[in-house]
């Protein structure tokens, strides 16, 4: 009985706390507390999954007693149990910040009371999504995390929310549908449908077949995660739903995405034959996505692209399927789920001091709140990767496991990497400069909340509404933690190098996932196929240069 | 035993239908062909188990090729039940959609247009003095939010010096002043009640 036999509680403790909120939905107060408190309990004990597997190791836990390949099982490693710590604690400062906001507006009668049970249904499917070894589990775990987005995403139901959610439930159940269609024919392919299986009766299939299979796969995932071609739908649909909610979707919804495309790449399709189609792809989602955010004028929108642009980031370090590049993109996930997220919130913080998410009608932030400009400034330049933060560092690794690699796509990937770093800078800091270090004055049409009186800034008044608290405390408080953790990504960047760099090492070995879910006497098929076979040796050398600009950051 | 082709045809044609459908403008079409798509992969699923055979139920003297591969048929039902709780939350949107705005089609984000072609002031929210626009179209308000039309049908009209009122005439300017709801009639002696 060890630590990890407790994972299915990942997953079981956010769906109880779902239901105890259902039952309490008339009293806000009780409501409240269960969540959080489930919440908090889940991160507890996602921290200690997290502590058993530090050091490398992989355990699988059967739900129900049925024996892998046939029954469902869940699998802790590095990557998912380092996936499911950040994930719990953004979502818990998401959920602090979103109660706070509720309590500030005092809007505690129905639909919000809604909130409680949807978020932490969401936040099960996520965890679930995270620890699942079997194909339709997977499915499953994004499907609840999807009905709970959707729920989430036309909160309120109002005009514009209800024609984003239309987009974004279309498109969403068109790619489950996908997924689901890979699925049913990796299933009619190889008679199986556990993951730790697949990789063993993959790599025995017809090369055609088998690329037909990846295509699918990585077509679905790339509609989730927002792939450029198939990006199209996310910059349309996140700004519209409420602060808190479009927080936790930049943040989680589209890694869990990523994570999904890491997983099947490295363990059911090994091997370079699409990494050269993914580059490509990468590539423009950096450069359109970040082209797009510089359009844009409203925070919220120019945070989506932003958000889509730097998904071609983790897609980079996927598609090299190097050590040092996929630890790259492990490192860059963790970092980038805590800093888009608590972007997001900041400027649920702005609009409430400013009146507006846009920049031509902001102003002077800084000298009205000095803190909600430092809460903004430091997050914003962690994402546009200025050194010392962890954007930087991870950035680092990408170019560095992009140089290593040498060709002349890698080198025009990591060409782009820096100019879209640097465009990402330039948009933040036009934010910057508008926001908060011009005058009130020289605004176009400033709301008059900017113009007031600034002695008494904890309440003022805003057009249309009564006297609220502009800044509660609460709100501030879970965004300053958020900062505070993504800081701390930084600080501790050498020991999560060192277990990136490990995890990237055990997905791409392949064996002990598949000793743990199938037993000491599996049979481990070969590394790859033709030219990216690693040697022992390759693997080695380039886990420490992976692990080089963590020690930077010490 | 061999492929049942009726289910694959049939299969074939909910595809086509579906994306068909999911290509309308109309949401109920829209919902229509998700339900196609989904129902067409839960006829993939159950083709992906094989053959036909027997029912799983164990007994020793079958020999365990004549059985039918249950695991697809849990993962037909798990998928119905997903696609009827997304079917259900569908027609709840499409229900706001027709409550909102009346008509059960996708919308054009015509906000969006609106907002990316116009500056960012707002003369509905953001005038310093609320203007009155509930009980008129929004063609009587100028772009900068003020009420044009009062003011310029005065302007277009020649203005009387006087009114006629009562027995005699008063100045226009005191007719307008008087005409206006809640003034007081400031000329306090004409009334002779201030004495």
């Amino acid at each position: 009985m060890s630590i990890a036999s407790l994972a299915p509680l990942a997953v079981v403790l956010p769906i109880l706390g779902a239901a105890l909120t259902f039952v309490l939905i008339r009293r806000s107060r009780a409501q409240r507390a269960v969540s959080i408190a489930l919440l908090s309990l889940t991160l507890l004990l996602e921290c200690l999954l997290l502590a058993s597997v530090w050091d490398g190791g992989t355990e699988a836990v059967n739900i129900g007693g049925w024996l892998p390949p046939w029954g469902i099982v869940l699998v802790v490693d590095q990557f998912s149990s380092l996936m499911l710590v950040v994930s719990s604690a953004v979502s818990l400062a998401v959920l602090v910040y979103a109660t706070g906001q509720g309590m500030a507006d005092g809007d505690e009668d129905a639909p919000v009371s809604i909130f409680h049970p949807t978020y932490l249904i969401l936040v099960a499917g996520v965890s679930n999504a995270f620890l699942s070894g079997d194909l339709f589990n997977l499915y499953v775990g994004f499907e609840i995390l999807l009905t709970a987005s959707y729920v989430l995403m036309t909160l309120g139901g109002t005009g514009p929310r209800v024609r984003a959610g239309v987009t974004y439930v279309v498109v969403s159940v068109v790619s489950s549908v996908l997924f689901l269609i890979a699925i049913a024919m990796i299933y009619g392919a190889t008679g199986t449908i556990n993951m730790a299986d697949l990789a063993i009766k993959l790599a025995e299939l017809d090369p055609g077949t088998k690329t037909l299979l990846h295509v699918m796969i990585l077509v679905a995932f790339g509609i989730k995660a927002a792939v450029f071609p198939l990006s199209f739908w996310l910059p349309d649909s996140y700004p519209t739903a409420p602060a808190p909610v479009t927080a936790v979707f930049a943040g989680l919804l589209t890694k869990v995405g990523v994570y999904a495309m890491v997983r099947t790449e490295t363990l059911l399709f090994p091997g370079d034959t699409l990494n050269s189609p993914l580059m490509v792809a990468a590539l423009l989602t950096m450069v359109v996505g970040i082209l797009g955010a510089l359009a844009q004028s409203d925070i919220k929108r120019l945070l989506s692209f932003t958000l889509v642009s730097h998904i071609g980031y983790m897609v980079f370090g996927l598609a090299m399927s190097s050590v040092a590049g996929l630890a790259a993109a492990v490192f860059y996930v963790a970092h980038h789920i805590t800093i888009q997220t608590s972007l997001f919130l900041v400027t649920g913080l702005i609009e409430r001091r400013g009146g507006s998410s846009s920049v031509d009608r902001l102003a002077g932030l800084a000298k009205l709140s000095p803190l909600l400009a430092l809460l903004f400034f430091i997050p914003a330049m962690n994402l546009a990767g200025i050194p010392p933060f962890s954007g930087f560092l991870g950035k680092l690794g990408l170019m560095q496991a992009g140089i290593q690699l040498g060709t002349p796509l890698a080198y025009s990937l990591v060409i782009g990497g820096v100019v879209t770093s640097l465009l990402t800078l330039l948009a933040v800091a036009r934010v910057w400069n508008r926001a908060f270090w011009r005058k009130a004055d020289d605004a176009e049409h400033p709301d008059p909340v900017l113009l007031a009186d600034t002695k008494d800034s904890a309440t003022g008044h805003r057009a249309g509404k009564r006297n609220v608290v502009l800044l509660p405390r609460t709100m501030v408080g879970s965004t300053l933690g958020l900062v505070v953790l993504g800081v701390a990504l930084t600080v501790f960047a050498g020991p999560l190098f060192r277990v990136a760099g490990q995890s990237a090492e055990a997905m791409l070995d392949r064996s002990a996932y598949i000793k743990a879910v199938l037993g000491e006497h599996a049979p481990v098929p070969g590394l790859a196929v033709g030219g990216s076979t690693l040697s022992g040796s390759t693997l080695k050398g380039s886990t420490l240069s992976g692990s080089d600009p963590g020690g930077d950051g010490r | 035993m061999s492929v049942n082709l009726t289910l694959l045809t049939v299969m074939g044609a909910l595809y086509a239908c579906g994306i068909y459908l999911i290509l309308e403008r109309s949401l109920t079409r829209v919902l229509l062909g998700l339900m196609l798509l989904a129902n067409a992969t839960n006829l993939l699923i159950l083709a992906t188990g094989g053959y036909a055979g027997l029912a799983p139920f164990f007994s020793k003297d079958t020999d365990p090729g004549a059985y039918n591969d249950p695991l697809p048929q849990a993962l037909i039902l798990t998928s119905i039940v997903i696609s009827f709780a997304v079917t259900a939350f569908m027609l709840g949107i499409i229900y706001r959609t027709w409550v909102l705005a009346r008509q059960d089609e996708i919308q054009d984000d015509v906000e969006d247009r609106r907002v990316a072609a116009t500056p960012s002031f707002d003369a509905e929210d953001d005038a310093v003095i609320p203007v009155e626009t509930s009980e008129f179209p929004l063609t009587m308000l100028g772009s900068d939010g003020a009420a044009v039309s009062d003011s310029s049908a005065a302007e277009a009209a020649p203005a009387p010096a006087a009114v006629p009122a009562g027995g005699g005439t008063i100045s226009a300017e005191d007719a307008a002043r008087e005409e206006k709801p809640g003034s007081a009639n400031l000329d306090i002696n004409t009334e002779g009640g201030g004495k």
